[in-house]
């Protein structure tokens, strides 16, 4: 990718000067008396066709984000939003309010251990199922992947409305198969009071929603192992971890650290499936840093609280995000 | 329609499987283990889905049952009957399409602009562009939310269209000019090049040249677009207050009422929802994970 880029990049800076050069003979050797009102032009179309979607994404990403930080100085309440008023300014008060509440720590405590729990099984089954996937009779493996494609393609609306019917109380699935060999008073089971057992739904939710990315990613990462080194070396004696180790995993690593980092960023900002499992209104047991900004902001209609937390939520996950970055660079993806 | 595409690799293993064989007898054992692993698991997965077709078509009964059974006694369609007859269901497709529709046009028109300056020209400030782009993809939702909230309330822009739209065509543009620009730089660039010595513009070029070789990616990519913005929810139910401008998402909420779910209409909805996504994916999934994973599986 990097090399057909700078290969692609580079010839069309001289192509405008070629037919130039041609229209003004003269000064052909010192391009840089004829070129400037010319290159001008070409060093302007990019910008120019850059122009739209520059003004699109300040207008709806930088533009709300410098508007969240001077909101998270002030204090911007319900009254202030609808009668336009310019809200009181606070300086640091919502911070300190935030940081020193041990509600917020248990929420990003929450978060970051759902985040763990779900990127590790995400990422453990994505594997082991990529691998399986090299290992299968080809109709196999067509039936595993439609499957997957099938989960894949279920929206987040209505995978968590399954997932929800699923796990009704009264007539859910899950708690008549239990029923069936822990007896009759399964029946009527609420998963959802026990915060544990509520987000054992929501995290086999996520999982399922997220398998099928990482396995299909994984899955073509493999197809690019050399098959000749994974023989060479069982010829030499290695086991299968062995070759896993030392021949197929350096290879696949880059694409799994990638879709890791992902993973993480995903799942620290999951909000819909836990939202769409508690009804519109979770309780306070099942907030997430995201769902907390958004009880903050929409229920107790402090805007700022909401905005102070959701951007102490970007700092927390910043470092993640350059980690990512860093790693496209080395892959040669920001060529 | 992904079998397609993965034929050609599953070919080679399968082309080899004699040939170890020879050498070791039991290899033939471990892969039906294998197999019937993955069949275990193809079951597990597509579980829920087949669990949401047979809700939609079992009879009511059923449903409110305490012994569900893992499969139907009769097969109905009352339950899409009752789903149809819900309130603002053809508003709700209405509202899904226009905003869906216009904001993919519009993002696929200003993604496809940004991607050729950023897959063609060397111009100050490309890499920033393009890190910046990959960034906001991985800002939380709700950061953006509550600005967003305010600001349209301070325009007017709540319980309107546009505002949605505007939304939604920003939240395709980051994703889209990435992904175009890997289609963009896998044209080659002698292509334009020698259609521009033979007399085409800068522009005849493109139409001519390079546009017919984008279309594949471009379709990818607004079919991608498409799906993201139908199945958006949040931004949906925020922005949007009136009943007659929900979207499809928005109004399967409307199936939970203080009284309870309605799980068989709630069922039914959601198959009319899914249907349309899931023809889309399987067209492009192929092309989707190429993509999205371009350079990191070449690199």
């Amino acid at each position: 990718m990097t090399a057909a880029e700078t290969q692609a990049a580079d010839p069309p800076a001289a192509i405008p000067s070629a037919p130039l050069d041609k229209g003004t003979p003269p000064p052909a050797g010192t391009p840089s008396n004829s070129g400037p009102p010319r290159r001008k032009k070409g060093a302007l179309l990019p910008y120019l066709l850059i122009l739209p979607a520059i003004i699109a994404v300040a207008a709806v990403y930088a533009f709300p984000l410098v508007k969240s930080v001077i909101m998270s100085f002030q204090d911007m309440g319900r009254r202030e939003l609808w009668s336009g008023n310019t809200p009181p300014w606070v300086g640091f008060d919502q911070y300190t309010a935030i940081l020193a509440d041990s509600e917020f720590w248990y929420v990003v405590g929450r978060t970051v251990l759902f985040m763990a729990v779900c990127v590790t099984l995400t990422m453990a089954i994505g594997l082991l199922l990529a691998l399986l996937m090299m290992r299968l009779t080809t109709w196999v493996r067509i039936v595993l992947t439609v499957a997957l494609i099938a989960a894949w393609s279920m929206p987040l609306m209505v995978a968590a409305s399954i997932f929800r019917w699923l796990s009704d109380s009264d007539y859910g699935l899950i708690n008549t198969l239990i029923a069936k060999v822990a007896g009759e008073d399964f029946l009527g089971h609420n998963w959802f009071l026990n915060p544990w057992q509520g987000f054992g739904i929501i995290t086999a939710l996520v999982v399922w929603g997220a398998i099928p990315f990482v396995v299909v990613t994984l899955y073509a990462a493999l197809t690019q192992v050399p098959k000749e080194l994974e023989e060479a070396a069982a010829l030499d004696g290695a086991t299968a971890t062995g070759i896993f180790r030392f021949v197929t995993w350096p290879v696949i690593k880059p694409v799994f650290v990638m879709v890791t980092t992902l993973s993480v960023i995903w799942d620290f900002n999951v909000f819909g499936q836990i939202w769409l499992l508690r009804g519109n209104k979770p309780e306070p047991e099942y907030e997430t840093l995201g769902l907390y900004s958004f009880s903050k902001a929409f229920s107790s209609t402090s805007f700022s609280q909401g905005t102070a937390i959701a951007l102490i939520t970007v700092v927390l996950l910043s470092g993640v995000a350059v980690y990512y970055l860093r790693q496209l660079m080395k892959t040669g993806e920001v060529e | 329609m992904s079998t397609a595409t993965q034929t050609p690799r599953t070919g080679t293993p399968a082309a080899e499987a004699p040939e170890p064989q020879v050498i070791r007898p039991d290899r033939k054992r471990t892969r039906l283990g294998y197999n019937i692993i993955a069949l275990v698991t193809a079951a597990v997965m597509a579980f829920p889905v087949y669990w949401l077709i047979v809700s939609a078509l079992r009879p009511n009964h059923e449903i409110r049952s305490y012994d569900q059974t893992l499969w139907p006694s009769s097969i109905t369609f009352d339950n899409f009957a009752r789903a149809v007859k819900q309130d603002n269901f053809v508003t709700a497709i209405q509202s899904s399409l226009i905003v869906s529709i216009t904001a993919v046009v519009g993002g696929m028109i200003i993604a496809t602009l940004a991607a050729l300056a950023i897959g063609r020209f060397r111009f100050f400030g490309r890499r920033a562009l393009l890190m910046v782009l990959i960034l906001v993809q991985m800002l939380p939702p709700t950061a953006m939310l509550i600005p967003i909230y305010a600001q349209l309330n301070a325009m007017g822009g709540l319980d309107e269209y546009w505002g949605l739209i505007v939304v939604y065509l920003v939240s395709t543009l980051p994703f889209a000019v990435v992904m175009i620009r890997g289609f963009v730089v896998n044209i080659p660039v002698e292509l334009e090049e020698s259609a521009m010595v033979d007399g085409c513009t800068r522009m005849g070029a493109f139409r001519r040249v390079i546009f017919p070789l984008l279309a594949p990616g471009l379709a990818a990519a607004s079919i991608f677009a498409l799906v993201n913005a139908w199945n958006e929810y949040l931004f949906a139910y925020i922005l949007i207050n009136d009943n007659s401008k929900y979207t499809l998402n928005v109004w399967l909420m409307t199936f939970t009422t203080e009284r309870g779910t309605d799980y068989g209409a709630l069922m039914a909805a959601s198959t009319m929802i899914a249907l349309p996504v899931v023809i889309f994916f399987m067209i492009i999934q192929s092309k989707m994970a190429a993509g999205l994973t371009s350079g990191a599986v070449k690199g």
